[in-house]
């Protein structure tokens, strides 16, 4: 008797959790021949609500977890990925890569993940600073992490547009909702699961399918998203981002980059996601001429 | 306008009505479902907002603590003008009198937790001292507790006759009665406590201190609801209703209005006879009629710290 396969069902990655969506609204994109690729879900205003809560619910506890401790989560976002390798594989053919170009995406993308991993640990040292000044004080310069971040990935890649994007952004210890590629969403879910078993807290990452042009609205306007990052080529979306960003004076990074190289990534990508505090620290010489003690 | 009880012919309370658990669920989860419109959300989140009692009832509260949150019941978002004040400001007797002060003459009530709360675990003569206490400071309202370890052991005359002492000892003051339902472990109980208090001249019913869990669900709410109502058909007499923690944003609130519309009808809907308890509440309804005027989500960060 012939098997009956099993499909998966494609839903969205909110808090940790794989609801479908509060619309309940589907849409089934198409690859190149014409095949059916999943009915996936079409997420709307109020998911972009949920994700946002829950990426704001998650910042706490992840921007004050230790960078080491970051980092080594990072790296196991990468063993996990390496392990599902074929799977990625299977899914970017499916949605009409060559063979030779979706094992060098899924490899480029694992890689990415270790990159940035060592980063986690390093970064602060780099851009931060010991200031010079007048008087008997320390004066530091650190970056600390934005906030909340909202990510509009690359419409023509499934994975590496995702994950050159968002690697650097909770390495530097932010959270973020992300739009995932409308025409070629798989690799975003499967890309969810192994976000979730790899000790990455719930929240950290949120993964919406769904129209970016009907989300960018409320995601963009929304006063509780820090700042936004985009990589795509139409001007309207760049426009519409830079305008509604203004409401809350949101960050905003726009990447043209072809993510595939293995040189686009970098430290200023965790930069442009990070405040620099300034802090004044007394020098107390105890026991020195100038001390009252 | 306080409650009369005293010419009452009182029931035998053992014979409360038993609830229907699941009944009870059930109804619960159609008022969940009621589709509110826009412009009738717009007015049911204001509505809200001027129901809610402000609360702080910490061991680490300070006279600094409970200005700033006088100040806030009467200017909730002063960015947005027009917007209703807070019903009332609930504190500890011993923040009254700051409480009163700082609220003179701006309509907002001061209502004062008493009789021992939260355990309410001490004699009768500390439980009265301490409503006469926040009652000689000026409060208005006085949030009483009951004796659930009496109830739950079948004292209800126990229970009826502290809660009428309690109740001549607020003078002009009006008395919240607190059950404590998450301490009373079935609906049966709710409902046997409920008439217990009202009987005994309750002007307001609540269901919880806000310091155990479960505390206002929608299932024991629903159920205080329809004991008012009974109450209400028996003896003439109109008792208020004030869920009391864990109602924290705004979805939950609208649905407890839309419940008390259902179940004892429009008459009810205002902060005379229906309040919430709730310390978080005000910043997500705020959150929320502001999102309506603006099509923004927005931030707490752009809201007082309560």
């Amino acid at each position: 008797m012939k098997r009956l396969e099993v499909l998966k069902t494609y839903k969205i990655y909110i808090g940790g959790k794989f609801p479908r969506t509060e619309s309940g609204r589907y849409y089934t994109p198409l690859n190149k021949k014409g095949e059916q690729l999943a009915s996936v879900s079409q997420s709307s205003r109020k998911d972009v609500r949920n994700a946002v809560v829950a990426a704001r619910k998650a910042f706490g506890g992840w921007s004050e977890r230790a960078a080491f401790n970051r980092g080594q989560i990072l790296y196991r976002i990468a063993e996990i990925l390496e392990g599902r390798k074929l799977q990625f594989i299977e899914e970017l053919i499916f949605q009409g890569s060559s063979k030779s170009n979706a094992e060098k995406e899924v490899n480029v993308s694992i890689d990415r993940f270790i990159y940035y991993a060592g980063w986690c640990d390093k970064y602060s040292q780099i851009l931060g600073s010991v200031n010079p000044v007048a008087s008997s004080h320390f004066n530091f310069s650190v970056p600390e992490a934005t906030g909340v971040v909202g990510v509009i990935t690359d419409q023509t890649s499934s994975l590496i547009g995702l994950v050159s994007l968002v690697a650097p952004i909770i390495a530097g210890g932010n959270t973020c909702i992300v739009l995932a590629s409308e025409s070629k969403p798989l690799c975003a879910i499967t890309f969810a699961e192994v976000l979730n078993s790899s000790d990455v807290p719930d929240g950290v990452v949120n993964i919406l399918t769904g129209s970016q042009e009907e989300m960018i609205e409320p995601l963009t306007t929304h006063m509780d998203v820090n700042a936004m990052s985009y990589s795509g080529i139409s001007k309207n979306f760049e426009k519409q981002l830079k305008e509604s960003s203004a409401l809350n004076l949101k960050r905003v990074s726009i990447y043209s980059k072809d993510w595939i190289k293995s040189d686009n990534q970098d430290l200023y990508m965790i930069a442009d996601f990070q405040e620099i505090k300034t802090t004044w620290h007394p020098i107390e010489n105890i026991g020195g001429s100038s001390s009252f003690y | 306008m306080k409650n009369d009880t005293t010419n009452i012919v009182l029931p035998d309370f053992s014979k409360s009505p038993r609830i229907d658990k699941v009944g009870v669920e059930e109804q619960v989860a159609k008022f969940q479902k009621r589709s509110v419109k826009a412009e009738t959300k717009k007015q049911g989140l204001r509505m809200a907002l001027n129901m809610i009692d402000l609360t702080t009832l910490e061991g680490k509260d300070t006279p600094g603590k409970v200005k700033q949150l006088c100040y806030k019941a009467q200017h909730v978002h002063d960015i947005l003008p027009g917007l209703p004040k807070v019903a009332a400001v609930c504190v500890y007797p011993s923040m009254v009198g700051v409480s009163v002060k700082a609220l003179a003459g701006s309509g907002v009530k001061v209502a004062s937790v008493s009789t021992a709360f939260p355990s309410g675990q001490s004699p009768l003569s500390v439980k009265l001292m301490d409503t006469k206490f926040a009652v000689s400071e000026g409060a208005d309202e006085i949030d009483m507790v009951i004796s659930r370890g009496k109830f739950l052991s079948g004292e209800y005359n126990f229970v009826f006759d502290e809660i009428a002492v309690i109740k001549e000892a607020c003078g002009e003051a009006r008395l919240k009665v607190i059950l404590e339902t998450g301490e009373l472990v079935t609906l049966d109980n709710v409902r046997r406590a409920s008439d217990i208090a009202m009987y005994a001249g309750a002007d307001f019913i609540k269901t919880s201190t806000g310091k155990i869990q479960p505390a206002a669900t929608m299932q024991v709410t629903c159920v205080m609801l329809e004991a008012i109502r009974d109450f209400m058909d028996t003896t003439g007499i109109k008792v208020g209703m004030k869920p009391a923690g864990g109602i924290s944003n705004s979805k939950l609130a609208l649905h407890n209005l839309v419940m008390v519309n259902e179940v004892l009808g429009s008459e009810w809907l205002s902060n005379e006879w229906f309040r919430f308890g709730a310390s978080s509440l005000a910043n997500d309804v705020l959150m929320q009629i502001i999102k309506t005027e603006t099509g923004v989500y927005q931030s707490s960060n752009y809201f007082s710290i309560d």
